[in-house]
């Protein structure tokens, strides 16, 4: 019979069913950071539990470390202490670290793939909510919360009921200064923040087939986003690739059998869905929010929608977006001012993100009226940007360039939105508060859009900023 | 592990208006700088509560009613749809726990928030759209009548007026049984788990 990739992905990870009903799934790789981690491994203790498989779970630092001080101890004495929490349990349970002075610390989702340890036909779980990140390679990767950080370190399985699965097609090719960002900011705002609770979300067609796997991880990453728990894309030959020769991927004489191995978890030709739901690319224009929720998007040349056109549950949360956004329905929201521009996370703080957008930053400058940072989402990205010479660019247009970390994605660390700050931003999420301020505002764009909002001091169409 | 049986929850209610409250929003980023969830409970819905000024702002979190609940440790929370949307965070469901609140009552739930809640024995009712309007202004008018959310018979009652309600299976079972906390049929499953691990490639490091 004809099976969807979370299907068999499941099949090969089932253990058993639970009496009520849940399947007990393996998971195997684990992920684990220091926010959602110490009150687990303090549960593991209170129960004298062991971690049953410690060469399955990889940790690293993200949400807390500061991106402007490069040595310990750090002047945040909490950052401080999370950390050296994290450096005591892995230590203790033998979990591989990769701490802050190994060059390969980074965001959790960047990490994974970055070392080969996210790989196709694998079940992943991380208490993170964008751990559908792995998804681009063909994974089934789950955010998790802390109790359940604890099952998989004690136990390497989890509780859980099947999803169903989406097929979301996207066929064509984007037209010039569209992004995945844009794809992924499109379809959340067409299918809704809850379209996708019960199900898993497979990304595919040709514009897909065209991703590069960081593409597809920008799109994955925000399935949370449009309410569904994992997104993928099914893998290929750019999968292999992408994973070839990195230090966790299988070595030489394993390599064939690995690869195989991976074909054979994609969806089969013919195999049913739960639903199918299909895009035109070149209909997708340069997308951005305007609310407080990642579904409240526009094109930017559209106006914002004005509130009779909406049914009676989105006016309600529409009038509370523009009472806090400090923006007027049935306007543009081309042209809005902007006080501060983020380029980082772990939607679009990879390596691409950061040489498409300094392609065009060459001899440009940075509005003197904005606060840009960029934000490398890990050390190795940070390093190979600067072997490229891509902080000079940075630097000398006006951005402040950081060290790796979620930084100013949910402001953990010092970075943060002051008073009622708006900021463009290459992030995920536009919640109330998100980023440091309660009263702080966020739009959510690609990575381009950014860069040329910080030029402009405005929301702007990046088209028109630069020759794309 | 002996757990309590949750076949109903008494107590209480305060409707909390809103659909898709995120978890930023029940638990603001940096009240998540800590390496346990001890003291979480106060500060439940803080930006909601308290302007930027420092001073309280109307919010139902700030009502005697909400005092009442946290007094009594005992309570249920109405809200609307697509509750908890957002980060995994734990410390969401921890925090009104903690607060007070016993169980929740709405017309969906996000689903990683939901697992968080049931896993601490706190159950997450759905109520058809209708039937929650209906809930959350009979709660409201009528602050001192207790709520039961009956997880064993699918039903929410307050005083003479009942609604149908629904969880997923696995989670009532869960709950109804003592077993909301899976960990015991997990450790339970060890051998099982061993031989699964072996059959897959990438664990024994192929």
């Amino acid at each position: 019979m004809a099976k969807t990739l979370f299907q068999k992905v499941w099949e090969a990870h089932t253990v058993r069913q639970l009496p009520n009903g849940q399947t007990q799934l393996f998971i195997g790789t684990h992920l684990i950071h220091e926010v959602t981690s110490p009150q687990a491994f303090g549960m593991l203790r209170d129960l004298g539990l062991k971690v049953k498989y410690p060469q399955r779970t990889f940790a690293t630092v993200d949400h807390i470390v500061p991106t402007n001080e490069l040595k310990e101890p750090y002047s945040d004495p909490i950052a401080q202490e999370m950390i050296e929490a994290l450096r005591k349990n892995t230590k203790d349970f033998g979990i591989r670290f990769f701490d802050t002075n190994t060059g390969t610390q980074g965001i959790v989702h960047m990490v994974g793939p970055e070392q080969g340890i996210t790989q196709p036909g694998t079940t992943i779980a991380c208490g993170d909510s964008h751990t559908a990140t792995h998804g681009a390679f063909g994974a089934i990767a789950f955010g998790i919360g802390t109790t359940q950080v604890r099952d998989v370190l004690a136990t390497q399985t989890l509780a859980l009921s099947a999803l169903k699965v989406r097929r979301i097609e996207v066929n064509g090719q984007l037209s010039p200064g569209v992004y995945a960002k844009d794809v992924i900011l499109h379809i959340i705002r067409v299918l809704g923040v809850n379209g996708g609770i019960g199900y898993a979300y497979e990304y595919a067609g040709t514009t897909f087939d065209g991703f590069s796997l960081e593409e597809r991880m920008t799109v994955c990453n925000m399935s949370i986003e449009g309410g569904a728990r994992c997104g993928y894309v099914n893998p290929d030959q750019k999968t292999f690739d992408y994973i070839k020769g990195k230090p966790y991927a299988p070595k030489a004489a394993d390599w064939d059998a690995a690869v195989a191995r991976w074909a054979s978890f994609a969806s089969d030709a013919g195999c049913r869905y739960d639903d199918v739901v299909k895009f035109n690319a070149a209909e997708i224009r340069p997308t951005v929010t305007w609310g407080i929720t990642p579904g409240q998007a526009i094109f930017i040349d559209e106006k914002m929608p004005a509130l009779e056109t909406l049914n009676a549950a989105d006016r309600a949360t529409a009038e509370d977006a523009y009472k806090h956004m400090k923006l007027a329905p049935d306007t543009a929201i081309k042209g809005t001012k902007v006080d501060v521009c983020f380029l980082g996370s772990c939607t679009n703080g990879r390596i691409s993100d950061l040489r498409e957008v300094a392609k065009y930053l060459k001899g440009r400058k940075v509005s003197p009226n904005v606060k840009a940072i960029v934000v490398p989402g890990s050390q190795l990205t940070a390093i190979q940007a600067v072997h490229e010479g891509l902080d000079k660019i940075y630097i000398e247009a006006g951005f402040e360039w950081r060290g790796a970390g979620c930084s100013m994605c949910l402001a953990m660390n010092p970075d943060k939105l002051v008073g009622d700050q708006l900021c463009a931003s290459s992030s995920n999420r536009n919640f109330k508060g998100r980023q440091g301020s309660q009263t702080g505002r966020t739009i959510l764009m690609s990575p381009l859009m950014v860069a040329a909002a910080a030029i402009t001091g405005q929301v702007t169409d990046a088209r028109e900023v630069f020759t794309v | 592990m002996s757990l309590a049986k949750v076949t109903q929850v008494k107590g209480l209610a305060l409707a909390v208006p809103g659909d898709d409250i995120d978890t930023d929003r029940i638990i603001p980023a940096r009240f998540l700088r800590c390496v346990t969830f001890d003291g979480l409970g106060e500060h439940a819905f803080r930006d909601e509560r308290t302007g930027p000024d420092g001073l309280e702002r109307p919010h139902p979190m700030n009502s005697a009613q909400a005092a009442r609940i946290a007094a009594a440790k005992q309570g249920v929370m109405v809200v609307g749809f697509n509750f908890g949307c957002g980060s995994s965070r734990e410390h969401a469901p921890q925090s009104l726990w903690r607060f007070g609140f016993t169980a929740f009552v709405g017309g969906s739930f996000a689903e990683i928030f939901f697992g968080n809640s049931t896993t601490l024995g706190v159950p997450c009712l759905t109520l058809s759209k209708d039937d929650l309007a209906e809930c959350d202004a009979f709660v409201r008018a009528n602050p001192e009548v207790e709520l039961t959310v009956d997880v064993q018979n699918l039903v929410v009652t307050a005083g003479a007026k009942s609604w149908k309600a629904s969880i997923a299976a696995s989670a009532r079972d869960g709950l109804i049984n003592g077993k909301w906390d899976p960990i015991a049929d997990l450790l339970e499953g060890a051998p099982a788990v061993d031989q699964t691990a072996g059959t897959l490639a990438y664990v024994v490091g192929k």
